[in-house]
């Protein structure tokens, strides 16, 4: 901070101080690509809000959602985020265990939150309320399915990154890749609180 | 965090913090985001709030919860370290703004002049 203040009392422009670090470059960087994918959210959002209602004859949200489930998806997406925060903390001291234990949490949630959008969607596709039903079932299930992409793809990169830990240590190109996941990992629950408010909370009863 | 992390006048990656991090702050995080997502649920299903507000009430609330997360999972403020992670932050709430308002705005006015279903048969007849 005294630094900082320095140069700014002695003119020094932080271009003048050379290339900030590749940690901050990373996250950054990291920071805009999660900044533009949930732009391409939001389009699937105003896609979904403007075609909830075309359902075609068919079902709609407040015959085919289950707000019990999907509190419990919430509660275990969020609480895995707080995992996540805390597998952040483990690794930021260089401390594997914990890595593994938080990272292990993290997982597990992650895949119950999973199963239960695996288990809806089966249902829903079983009852006839598949993504080709209606306009309303297309744009839900291309919403709510790129969401479970992501986590699926989140899952894989932690199991990936806790290999990493275990074969390559703390060095800093995998302090870097740990905190793009856990940052990844963050941002899928920014989306989901759009996801249950939008399309779950949202339907009229 | 250490001195040498600091020099050259660092910006502030996103989730990272400076003095290395606390796990209280990530409970105070949890804890408001538990409360948020819990308001939400009962807003939804209540018949103690006007049902007109209810879209209103869930969306406050909604944001609401995504300030808590990045607040206290991202770490991300107006400080001068992360100006850098502020703008884009502010840029990328601009572009969804108009992508979900103008969709939203665009498609309800050609919803409301579009010509009613059973005059359009009647025409094609």
């Amino acid at each position: 901070m005294t630094e900082a203040t320095q140069d700014l009392a002695g003119g020094v422009s932080p271009s003048e101080l050379g290339p900030a670090s590749p940690r901050v470059v990373a996250g950054f960087g990291f920071w805009l690509f999660l900044l533009s994918d949930i732009v391409m959210f939001s389009a699937f959002f105003a896609a979904y809000t403007v075609l909830s209602g075309a359902t075609a004859g068919g079902a709609d949200g407040a015959q085919l959602f289950h707000r019990d489930r999907v509190l419990i998806e919430t509660g275990c997406l969020l609480t895995s985020s707080f995992t996540c925060g805390l597998l952040s903390l483990a690794f930021e001291r260089r401390d594997a265990v914990w890595t593994y234990l938080w990272g292990a949490a993290t997982f597990s949630l992650g895949v119950a939150f999973l199963s239960i959008e695996v288990i809806e969607f089966t249902g829903m596709i079983s009852q006839g309320a598949g993504p080709s039903r209606s306009a309303f079932l297309s744009a839900f299930f291309t919403l709510v399915g790129a969401h479970g992409a992501h986590v699926g793809l989140g899952l894989i990169w932690l199991v990936v990154m806790m290999a990493q830990v275990a074969t390559l240590g703390f060095p800093p190109m995998v302090m870097r890749r740990l905190l793009c996941c856990s940052l990844f990992w963050h941002a899928l629950d920014i989306v989901w609180i759009g996801v249950f408010t939008v399309v779950y909370l949202g339907v009229r009863r | 965090m250490s001195a040498n992390e600091a020099t050259n006048g660092d910006d502030k990656a996103p989730g990272v913090e400076r003095d290395g991090g606390d796990w209280r702050r990530y409970l105070i995080g949890f804890v408001l985001a538990v409360l948020l997502t819990l308001s939400s649920f009962w807003a939804a299903q209540t018949h103690m709030v006007w049902a007109p507000s209810v879209p209103v009430l869930l969306g406050v609330l909604a944001i609401a919860q995504m300030g808590v997360h990045l607040v206290f999972f991202f770490h991300i403020s107006s400080a001068p370290d992360q100006t850098n992670n502020f703008l884009a932050l502010a840029f990328g709430l601009l572009v969804v703004g108009l992508v979900v308002f103008g969709s939203l705005w665009i498609m309800t006015n050609l919803n409301a002049n579009m010509m009613p279903m059973g005059r359009l048969m009647q025409m094609q007849r």
